[in-house]
């Protein structure tokens, strides 16, 4: 075979040997990598996904630090029991805004891409602080730890920036705004009302309990019930959910 | 290599061999510090009170240390050691950038791996599996590959060969694919300079895409490319053999790296990814297949004329059984990423059993055996204190990964036919908990499995280290079994 006898010159020549390794290594990520920020119905055209509130962004990390997408997956396949299981299939538009993806790998223990409002406040403060406690057969490290920690508000407001860096769409008012609304979001007597306006639909209230304290553990639960909330698939129709 | 070295004291030698001592004593080192901690997680999540109650305890903060201690501890530290032995003997020529770079990669890299683990277990991470060292971390590890890769690269435009070895080729696709996955993957943005914390650059379905494009292929370049750079040097020099084809290696070289690359969506299958990006993955995975074992018969057949080695040397058993465990995950592997398979198969332990299959059986059996080859030549020992010992690390080890994977398959497969199945009136049978308390029984078996595996490992600790003194023990290597007697008369 001719073709594999010249290969001596490539055994010759590292340069070479290289160059072409790295042209057949580009070639399948850039083929399938790159049409997804080029075809446009990639993701849905549904209503409804925002960016996270401050609190719920907080969560969000808390969720990435503990390692929770370890065992629970956020990514409900378009599977009967699937749907039974958990609700509608997930879609592409309603992580749009999540850097990173935590869609997961595995389900240790249950998809959480739809949990938001399935369990009270209550449920998930005790939950997390003690699975067993609710669930005896659960195999879920606790949590109580959470309680303890205080969250800073006034931190946050550099988060939000860089999520604007990387694309996420929050207003200078958001901006301007991150301490005070992660403070209302949790006090069950705040105005909540230009909260709600940036942030449809956020869960608001006491979560953990401590009505006097902003925990971690309010920050973790208010994204806990935000997740599958947004998109409401009562006004979405099949078209509007194709993908090429 | 000089003869008249004094056993138990460092070989004078023609090549630069000090970074690569310390660089295969911490393959040893992680490699026990990984499987300590997957063994703690496991039996975790078999009785889920030893998360205790601290936060750096828990199973999410452990299970990276467990990964990232393996991959990138045990494997990372055996692949630049033996890379480094490698490329300097099949190109006759000292490091490029001599003792120095090689002891900067040590360093540097051990570096990256104390504080990739440090932030870990404070909850310092990006949420990436496999990838989850924060930014300041992946800078880091950028500088020390940028670094790996000259060294690599100038040590084979020194040589005094013609040829450029075929392992060499494994070696290099690697480090300079997993160059451009890490650096793409790991783009991000930090909330401050002086803060850990960063938001990745991509979001959602691309950064999924992106994500899965670099995993899927630190398992193909990274556990792949770089350990069959292991079997392509490692085989031949145990069974004193040269590769069954050359022209085999051309195919299985271009083919591998090629296709490799394609098959990250099968871990997105029926996800929100688009329907032709899960076809193209899954097609690419399939196609995977034939170059996979393509090597894994090239790697074999180098027996040839040499298989009665395999019952009196159990470092070329290591060896050998670990090219046949490769083949054995990549037939599983392709079976796993076709759709309706991946239905049942994805989000359960059928994927641990299948990830440790390859992990346990090929990425660290072919390593333990190059650790064996190494540690006598590089310590100026004649031979290990004891072959016995690694028989004994042999089979305790393969007990282990058999309990191990056939556990995780019935609980995987087990735990994905409850989720989908159905009562007598319609509704679905099981609630999520009772298919986790299933799951129990089969969390216990993996734990001992892997009890026994850490053990031989241990084993393994106690033989180097007699090795690396000198010392060898007093022992008959007696053939057994279908003896030599019968054998026709020469």
């Amino acid at each position: 075979m001719a073709l594999l006898d010249k290969h001596a010159k490539v055994e010759k020549n590292v340069t070479l040997l290289l160059v072409l390794t790295l042209i057949t290594v580009a070639i399948g990520g850039l083929v399938e990598i790159v049409p997804l920020y080029t075809i446009k119905n990639t993701i849905e055209r549904v209503e409804g996904v925002r960016p996270y509130s401050p609190l719920e962004l907080a969560g969000r990390d808390i969720y990435i630090r503990e390692g929770c997408y370890l065992c629970h997956s956020q990514q409900v396949r378009p599977f009967r029991d699937e749907v039974e299981r958990y609700g509608h299939y997930s879609l592409a538009a309603e992580s749009m805004y999540d850097h990173p993806f935590q869609w997961g790998s595995k389900r240790t223990g249950p998809d959480l891409a739809r949990v938001g409002g399935k369990y009270s406040n209550d449920w998930h403060a005790a939950h997390l602080a003690d699975p067993r406690s609710l669930v005896p057969e659960s195999v879920m490290p606790p949590y109580a730890f959470l309680y303890e920690r205080n969250l800073r508000p006034e931190d946050y407001r550099a988060h939000l920036e860089a999520n604007v860096a990387v694309g996420v769409p929050y207003s200078e008012e958001a901006i301007e705004n991150a301490a005070a609304d992660m403070r209302a979001q949790a006090d069950p007597n705040g105005d909540h009302e230009a909260l709600l306006a940036r942030y449809p639909k956020a869960a608001v209230g006491d979560f953990d309990g401590q009505p006097d304290r902003l925990t971690e553990m309010d920050a973790l639960i208010a994204y806990l019930q935000i997740l599958g909330r947004m998109v409401d698939f009562t006004d979405v129709r099949p078209e509007d959910l194709t993908q090429n | 290599m000089s003869d008249s070295a004094v056993a138990g004291h460092p070989v004078a030698s023609p090549y630069d061999d000090g970074p690569i001592r310390l660089l295969t004593a911490a393959t040893v080192f992680w490699g026990v510090v990984g499987f300590l901690v997957g063994v703690i997680i496991a039996f975790q999540l078999a009785f889920p009170e030893l998360n205790l109650n601290e936060p750096w305890t828990t199973f999410g903060r452990l299970r990276p240390v467990h990964t990232s201690g393996v991959i990138f501890g045990f494997g990372g530290n055996a692949l630049i050691a033996t890379s480094l032995y490698v490329v300097q003997r099949t190109c006759r020529a000292r490091l490029f950038g001599g003792e120095e770079a090689g002891y900067f990669l040590f360093f540097g890299y051990q570096l990256f791996l104390v504080m990739a683990a440090w932030g870990y277990i404070n909850g310092v991470t990006q949420g990436r599996e496999y990838a989850e060292p924060e930014w300041y971390v992946d800078l880091w590890l950028t500088v020390v590959w940028v670094v790996y890769l000259v060294v690599f690269m100038g040590t084979i435009m020194k040589r005094r060969e013609p040829h450029i070895y075929v392992a060499n080729w494994f070696y290099l696709a690697f480090i300079v694919t997993i160059a451009m996955l890490h650096i793409v993957n790991n783009l991000a943005v930090p909330v401050s300079w002086t803060g850990a914390k960063s938001y990745s650059l991509f979001a959602g379905v691309q950064d999924a895409l992106t994500q899965w494009w670099y995993g899927h292929n630190a398992v193909g370049f990274f556990l792949t490319a770089g350990f069959l750079g292991i079997m392509y040097y490692f085989i031949p020099k145990q069974a004193e053999r040269p590769v069954y084809s050359y022209r085999l290696s051309i195919i299985h070289f271009w083919s591998l790296i090629f296709l490799y690359i394609w098959a990250g969506p099968h871990h997105l299958h029926y996800t929100a990814l688009p329907d032709w990006a899960q076809t193209l993955g899954m097609t690419f995975s399939v196609m995977l297949w034939m170059p996979s074992w393509g090597g894994m018969i090239n790697g074999i057949m180098t027996l040839s004329g040499a298989w009665d080695k395999l019952r009196t040397d159990p470092v070329l058993r290591f060896l050998v059984t670990s090219v046949a465990f490769y083949g054995m995950s990549t037939f599983e592997g392709p079976l796993m990423s076709v759709k309706p398979v991946n239905a049942l198969s994805h989000y359960t332990d059928w994927t641990i059993g299948h990830v440790h299959s390859g992990a346990l059986g090929w990425v660290a059996f072919i390593s333990f055996g190059a650790v064996y080859f190494l540690v006598p030549k590089l310590w100026g020992a004649t031979r290990l204190y004891s072959v016995k010992l690694v028989s004994l690390h042999f089979w305790i080890s393969t007990m282990g990964i058999v309990l191990y994977i056939t556990a995780m398959w019935i609980s995987g497969i087990m735990q994905g036919l409850m989720w989908r199945s159905y009562d007598q009136l319609g509704f679905l049978q099981y609630s999520f908990v009772e298919t986790v308390a299933a799951m129990h029984p089969f969390y216990v078996i993996r734990a001992f499995g892997g009890v026994l595996f850490l053990i031989g490992a241990l084993i393994m600790v106690y033989n180097l280290i007699r090795t690396a003194r000198g010392e060898i023990r007093d022992e008959k290597i007696v053939l057994r079994g279908p003896a030599a007697h019968r054998l026709p008369a020469e």
